[in-house]
């Protein structure tokens, strides 16, 4: 019988490579043996990949685009058994898609993860980014409330900033002269299958570059300098079972949040559902208070920071853009914060306050009082980046030792 | 031969993305709505706006007090573009109220920054974003303002006045979105 069995296994083995590849990513792939909880979230991003497809296979299901779209959100969350759950699970998901890969982002800042030769990795990680946001614009506008109308009429009218194109651009957009149902038509398909497919080709090339070049560590040693007669690194383990179920403890803590806030705050006090789109969309009526959902409010700040229209929407694309070319940004001799001097430290914790501060800017009305901090913020953001050069190159770092 | 083969694929891109690209504009069906619409202006108090949903964008009709019409003036200083010469201004040098009345002003009530709707404070006291606030528009997603005819206040993001839509009075009757003596 199993004799039957390995036959078959082997059959296919000789067609397509499923040891092979079994062995070379997950059974045998060498993973660093000492790293920290910042090493978890690209797990938990990939986790929470997999909640947002198969919630949002069900909202299909249950979502209706177009002039109905706001009423077929009523529907599920009142008619549908366990529609509600379906609902929030999505809703959930996205502001804890954002929450773990801010967190997995700044893993990379403090430990260096994007230094020579893990380039790559980086600039996916950041176009994950980019896709990210676009797919969580999109799907924020499908409820058709009034701040999924009035956080894609501002979106939209972003474009508008451009030079001659910009007003028939946002025409073209929109398809109509308001964001109406064959607006929200469009961002569906957009959002259900065209970025999803770019979203999951993304990460697929993220991976797989990060197995090429090999995972980093909090101490930012090169583990591939030291290997056994085989290649494998000698302060390695084997990503199964190793690096499997220590990341299985984090994924249940993780869960067991996640639950928490879907059940008893989907809410999130505001900051994951605004109460506004509870309202339907209304054209004519603009919310005494507009603020974007919480994981693009720092962004929301910089561009409230700057008095110019095209400025501003400059300044918020040049602010999500600089990820890309932190690789060539960062001088230093060394990877990890640890073994970094103490400008690198300051500066980053700096930008961290920055960043955070631009955070609760963009998610409160403003004043005199607030406009000057985020243009102080926005300074300090961009510093952080454009200086980097310079203070990387010029602090004292500490030795880095030669094993793990 | 590669080279003519090469030539004749890429000639086929830009047509095989016409029907992609061209079939986001708005449908025949979009484009048929949003006729003009009438409103009875006199049943505004002075000092008051209303406001009235033409092509479902919002359009602000202000009755200006006596008061206002005097002090339309007072605030020029802190006007990026007095005069409208950065925008087509349909009513030029006709009223200070920018449109065709002396006594109203009509606007498109869309701010020329991110499109939200600015928020109506005729009212003369500090405000919180202003401290010698003398009464005009507020927008309340990024903070541009403009005055009581809708002109907007330098260092704010908005780059433009709000836009004066082609309208008519007949009688108490205001029509906008039509204006024969234009077109």
């Amino acid at each position: 019988m199993s004799d039957n069995i390995s036959k078959v296994f082997n059959w296919v083995n000789h067609r397509l490579p499923i040891q092979n590849t079994y062995e070379r990513h997950l059974s045998k792939h060498p993973v660093p043996k000492k790293v920290n909880f910042w090493y978890l979230f690209g797990a938990l991003a990939a986790v929470v990949l997999i909640i947002q497809i198969v919630s949002g296979i069900w909202l299909i299901m249950l979502y209706t685009p177009g002039e109905q779209a706001f009423a077929s959100i009523e529907y599920m969350m009142r008619d549908v058994d366990y529609g509600w759950a379906i609902r929030y699970m999505h809703t959930t998901g996205a502001s804890m898609f954002f929450a773990v890969v801010y967190l997995h982002m700044f893993r990379g800042l403090l430990y260096g993860s994007y230094q020579k030769p893990k380039e790559l990795v980086w600039i996916f990680g950041c176009t994950i980014y980019l896709a990210m946001m676009a797919e969580g614009f999109l799907g924020y506008v499908l409820p058709y409330g009034q701040m999924s109308y009035w956080g894609a009429q501002v979106i939209i009218s972003l474009f508008g900033a451009l030079p001659y194109i910009g007003e028939s651009l946002e025409l073209w957009i929109r398809g109509d002269y308001y964001i109406s149902g064959i607006t929200v038509n469009r961002f569906f398909a957009l959002h259900v299958v065209a970025l999803p497919l770019v979203l999951i080709a993304l990460v697929f090339l993220h991976l797989i570059a990060l197995h090429e070049v090999g995972a980093g560590n909090p101490e930012g040693v090169d583990i591939e300098a030291h290997t056994d007669e085989d290649g494998v690194p000698l302060d390695s383990v084997p990503f199964f079972p190793y690096k499997v179920l220590n990341a299985l403890v984090g994924i249940g803590v993780f869960m067991t949040v996640f639950a928490i806030i879907m059940f008893f705050f989907p809410e999130g006090g505001g900051y994951f559902i605004e109460y506004a789109n509870y309202e339907e969309a209304n054209p004519l009526v603009t919310p005494d208070h507009i603020a974007p959902v919480w994981y693009y409010s720092p962004y929301y700040s910089i561009l409230r920071a700057v008095p110019d229209k095209l400025g501003g929407f400059a300044a918020m694309g040049a602010a999500v853009a600089i990820f890309f070319v932190v690789p060539w940004l960062d001088r230093s001799k060394v990877a990890s914060i640890r073994y970094k001097g103490i400008l690198s430290k300051i500066a980053l914790v700096l930008f961290g306050i920055s960043f955070l501060t631009l955070g609760y800017l963009g998610t409160v009305s403003v004043t005199e009082h607030r406009k000057t901090m985020g243009v102080i913020c926005t300074f300090i953001y961009f510093s952080y980046f454009l200086l980097m050069p310079i203070y990387t190159s010029i602090e004292k770092t500490k030795p880095v030792p030669d094993r793990l | 031969m590669i080279g003519l083969t090469s030539a004749f694929g890429a000639a086929g891109v830009p047509f095989a993305a016409t029907p992609f690209i061209a079939s986001w504009n708005p449908s025949a069906k979009a484009k048929a709505v949003g006729a003009p619409v009438k409103v009875d202006v006199t049943k505004i108090d002075p000092g008051q706006q209303i406001q009235i949903g033409w092509r479902k964008q919002p359009v602000f009709v202000i009755r200006h007090s006596q008061e206002a019409i005097k002090n339309i003036e007072s605030s020029l200083s802190k006007l990026a573009d007095p005069n409208s010469e950065a925008i087509e201004e349909p009513y030029r040098n006709m009223n200070p109220t920018r449109s065709k009345s002396p006594e109203y002003t009509v606007l498109v009530g869309v701010c020329t920054h991110l499109g939200c709707s600015p928020k109506f404070f005729p009212e003369v006291e500090p405000k919180s974003w202003d401290a010698s606030w003398t009464g005009g528009y507020f927008c309340p997603c990024h903070g541009s303002m403009f005055d009581l005819v809708g002109r907007v206040f330098k260092g704010v993001p908005a780059p433009t006045n709000l836009k004066v839509p082609p309208h008519n009075f007949k009688g108490n009757i205001l029509t906008i979105g039509e204006d024969e003596e234009m077109s």
